[in-house]
């Protein structure tokens, strides 16, 4: 579904974020990618819906090259999900609306059906109440299930989550959890920055680790936490875990 | 001088000044304001835009407009305006522009120029995260602009465009260079035509003094709203 090759990404002339990435995303896979601040995991995964350009490599998406300029961006990037780590919703609009936008503007569909796929969404992440309301009305948590709902409604053929929980005060966190805990389980295809190692355990099938713009460990769950072969991810796990 | 003051003189001219003075203000001012507020946008787009030269030729735009005396433009544009029409559409006379429609033009070319820096502002206040959920979402630059970015750019800097506004809608006496019939055009037909120059110019004072007294006390109190929605 997402396949990484040899990606090299630098800022202005000097500075190289990613360094000769290399991994994939299979259908209905679930992968965490984590690492220390500041390792280029956030900006790897923006590279997926080509968000942030890249000045190396490839990346396809589902069979689609992302780096390629005669690429239709825009329908590329309506056909995948992405959640970010400040939400994001958009609020001069009320919550129903953060849902409908992009399906009628994007995808064409009728109001009512874009409304009615709404409130399904709503229901689903348990914020059918809140619709009339504005972002600003909500808490973190509200807000971040409100920003999956509203990627959901594109009907995305994959999910990317850039740190969906480190703008959360703690008991927020598990609400949001949740909701991705049961759409990984649904079978949905999920790449997910973040340091829930507690999610990662529960519902991941592979853990990437990044340092220093590049990938160090790209392993199977279990290995992952069984035994880290890289000296760098068993610091950073030793670290995470401790407490 | 107080005593021979002659409010009656006022009284007579109301109708005149206001139905034909004011409303030419008025008209002006609003017209003015709508077309720079859209040409203002396009031309703030243009500066942000990634395309250098277009950034590059509206800068230049803008600081050409900023560094003209208002009256002076004005002026200017009025008598040249039908010569450029003639060369534009070859016609073998200077094409006729009212003086209206001369000043409307000068107006909105200015006001754009202070507008676009406004909304240049505005936009630059929108997190980046903004444009980048909606490209994420799918929608074109086109699309998150005309439904992301600049209804909340605008909403931010209402309360300065509004005051910007104002500014205009003094500004506008200055089309008494073409005499035209604006307010203070019209204030200043009577006082000649009845010798009464202290009472209309005091008079005209005191109404732009008090309309614009107004409408910033309204817009202070939109800004505390504003405030406190967000």
């Amino acid at each position: 579904m997402i396949e990484i090759n040899h990606v090299n990404k630098w800022y202005g002339p000097t500075f190289q974020v990613l360094k000769d990435c290399t991994t994939s995303v299979a259908k209905g896979e679930v992968v965490v990618v984590c690492g220390p601040s500041g390792s280029g995991k956030s900006t790897l995964i923006k590279c997926v819906n080509a968000l942030e350009p890249i000045q190396g490599g490839d990346i396809t998406l589902d069979g689609v090259k992302v780096n390629d300029p005669k690429t239709d961006l825009p329908k590329l990037r309506s056909r995948v999900g992405m959640v970010f780590q400040h939400f994001e919703l958009f609020p001069h609009l009320r919550i129903i609306d953060n849902l409908r936008l992009a399906q009628e503007k994007v995808l064409g569909r009728k109001h009512g059906d874009a409304t009615a796929k709404a409130i399904k969404l709503l229901e689903r992440v348990g914020l059918q109440d809140h619709a009339k309301k504005y972002p600003a009305e909500l808490s973190g948590g509200q807000q971040q299930r409100v920003a999956i709902a509203r990627a959901l409604a594109m009907d995305p053929i994959a999910m990317l989550f850039d740190e969906p929980t480190s703008a959360l005060d703690p008991e927020m966190i598990s609400e949001v959890l949740d909701v991705m805990v049961d759409l990984a389980r649904e079978g949905m295809t999920m790449m997910v920055v973040t340091h829930e190692m507690g999610f990662a355990n529960k519902v991941a099938d592979r853990v990437i680790f990044m340092d220093r713009g590049e990938i160090v460990e790209d392993a199977k769950k279990a290995d992952f936490f069984g035994t880290p072969r890289s000296d760098r991810a068993q610091k950073f796990l030793s670290k995470i875990l401790q407490h | 001088m107080i005593g021979n003051f002659d409010f009656d003189v006022i009284r007579r001219a109301l109708p005149y000044l206001f139905l034909e003075g004011m409303r030419f203000t008025l008209t002006l001012t609003a017209l003015a304001a709508f077309g720079g507020l859209v040409f203002g946008t396009m031309i703030a787009l243009m500066r942000l835009s990634s395309y250098k030269w277009l950034g590059r030729i509206a800068g230049l735009y803008v600081d050409f407009i900023r560094s003209l005396p208002l009256v002076l433009v004005i002026f200017w544009f009025y008598f040249l305006v039908p010569y450029i029409g003639q060369w534009l559409t070859g016609a073998s006379r200077p094409i006729t522009v009212g003086a209206f429609a001369s000043s409307l033009i000068t107006f909105i070319a200015f006001e754009a120029a202070y507008f676009s820096e406004i909304m240049r502002a505005g936009i630059q206040s929108i997190s980046k995260g903004q444009p980048a959920a909606a490209s994420a979402l799918g929608l074109t630059y086109a699309q998150s602009m005309r439904y992301v970015v600049l209804p909340q750019a605008f909403r931010n800097m209402l309360p300065v465009l509004l005051t910007q506004t104002i500014v205009l809608f003094q500004d506008t006496s200055l089309v008494y260079v073409l005499s035209i019939t604006d307010f203070l055009g019209a204030a200043s037909k009577v006082a000649q035509r009845d010798g009464r120059l202290v009472e209309m110019y005091l008079f005209a004072a005191v109404v732009y003094f008090v309309i614009s007294c107004v409408a910033s006390f309204g817009v202070r109190r939109l800004q505390a709203r504003i405030a406190i929605v967000r």
